[in-house]
């Protein structure tokens, strides 16, 4: 394990966003900031996925004007335009849940909400 | 509304922006791009309207109506194009040969050829509207709530 | 004792997170046999250049059909919301 460590610095540094994101979510009880975690958690997710994809001098994997060189991972990053798309679909349809929770009950905090409750 | 000035350059940039935007989806399949990325350049260049114009004066020209017609027609275009290759195979691409988006390039690395790629430009096309009147129709219906202004039924 | 199942839930979870990152293969060298396929052979099966187009619209074409279903839901559900969200508003 230890010779793989110099190698995978990328991967270490997804972990601790993507852990930084669940303390996010797990600890604070504002939903605008439960949904700024969820958006971290997002982006964690696409920087795990373009490091998974990624080719030690590689190019884009497009063939217009090609340089020469290995290509990275095309798959990956198809991945990563729809984890994009699904992430803004999904906070754009929580920040509304939210607005409609403020309207209704005048805070968005989630422990004083009496629906939110759990 | 914002000042005079943000009003006159946003009015001079919404065309480059909208160019530019339709350049990244039709060229999808020979450069960077495509019809996400390029859907929201045009979204931007929406939100960039409304930031400067306010909603209320948006919403005399953009409708959320014709925003899900414009939605609902780009998601009947994928589909169809997937299912236009069904004498085949699901998501076939029929269109290799034919006159239409129909070259096929040479392999390895090429100066690259706008007429090529069979279905895929026009699938391209019909998720770039879907994807450029779903986020407008999310930013101005926020927009609209937020400013007080009624949401057309 | 929600504070200690949180932090216990949110050790593990990085824990596993950390572990997954130092076991994985290293950075740079992936197994790639499929993804070599598809860059050999897009240009032939799919006549675009475009690499991640091909295997957007061609190769994973059911995948595209799904986000763009799950675009469609928020983007109706969105609407939906705000459009009770005035009917209410209106009745009180």
């Amino acid at each position: 394990m230890m010779q793989y460590i110099p190698y995978n610095i990328p991967f270490i540094a997804v972990a601790l966003l993507m852990g930084v994101a669940l303390f996010i979510i797990l600890f604070k009880r504002n939903l605008i900031k439960i949904i700024m975690g969820i958006a971290i958690l997002g982006a964690g997710v696409n920087l795990f996925l373009v490091t998974l994809g990624y080719r030690a001098g590689g190019v884009a994997p497009i063939y217009t004007v090609a340089p020469e060189g290995v290509m990275v991972l095309p798959v990956p990053q198809a991945l990563t335009l729809t984890n994009i798309v699904i992430t803004v679909s999904v906070i754009a349809l929580m920040l509304t849940m939210v607005m409609f929770t403020y309207r209704h009950m005048g805070d968005i905090d989630a422990k004083k909400s009496r629906l939110l409750r759990g | 509304m914002l000042s005079k000035i943000v009003r006159t350059i946003s009015n001079q940039l919404i065309l480059f922006i909208l160019v530019f935007g339709l350049y990244i989806i039709m060229h999808g399949h020979v450069t960077p791009g495509g019809g996400f990325q390029g859907g929201a350049v045009i979204a931007s260049g929406v939100v960039m309207m409304i930031v400067a114009f306010g909603s209320s004066e948006i919403k005399k020209s953009l409708r959320e109506r014709h925003l899900s017609v414009v939605e609902s027609s780009g998601a009947l275009i994928f589909i169809g194009m997937a299912f236009a290759g069904m004498g085949t195979i699901f998501f076939y691409n029929f269109l290799v040969g034919t006159p239409v988006f129909g070259g096929i390039p040479p392999t390895g690395p090429n100066p690259g050829n706008v007429w090529t790629g069979g279905v895929i430009p026009l699938m391209n096309l019909g998720v770039g509207l879907k994807v450029i009147a779903g986020l407008s129709a999310v930013v101005l219906a926020m927009a609209l709530f937020s400013s007080g202004e009624e949401i057309e039924e | 004792m929600r504070q200690v199942v949180a932090w216990f839930v949110l050790i593990t979870l990085v824990a596993f997170l950390l572990a997954g990152a130092l076991l994985i293969h290293p950075f740079g060298y992936p197994p790639s046999d499929m993804d070599d396929y598809m860059i050999a052979n897009s240009q032939a099966e799919t006549a675009n250049n475009n690499v991640v187009a091909a295997v957007l619209f061609d190769y994973r074409g059911l995948d595209t059909l799904g986000e763009a279903t799950v675009l469609f839901t928020a983007v109706t559900g969105v609407l939906l919301l705000f459009r009770a969200l005035k009917k209410r508003e209106k009745k009180t």
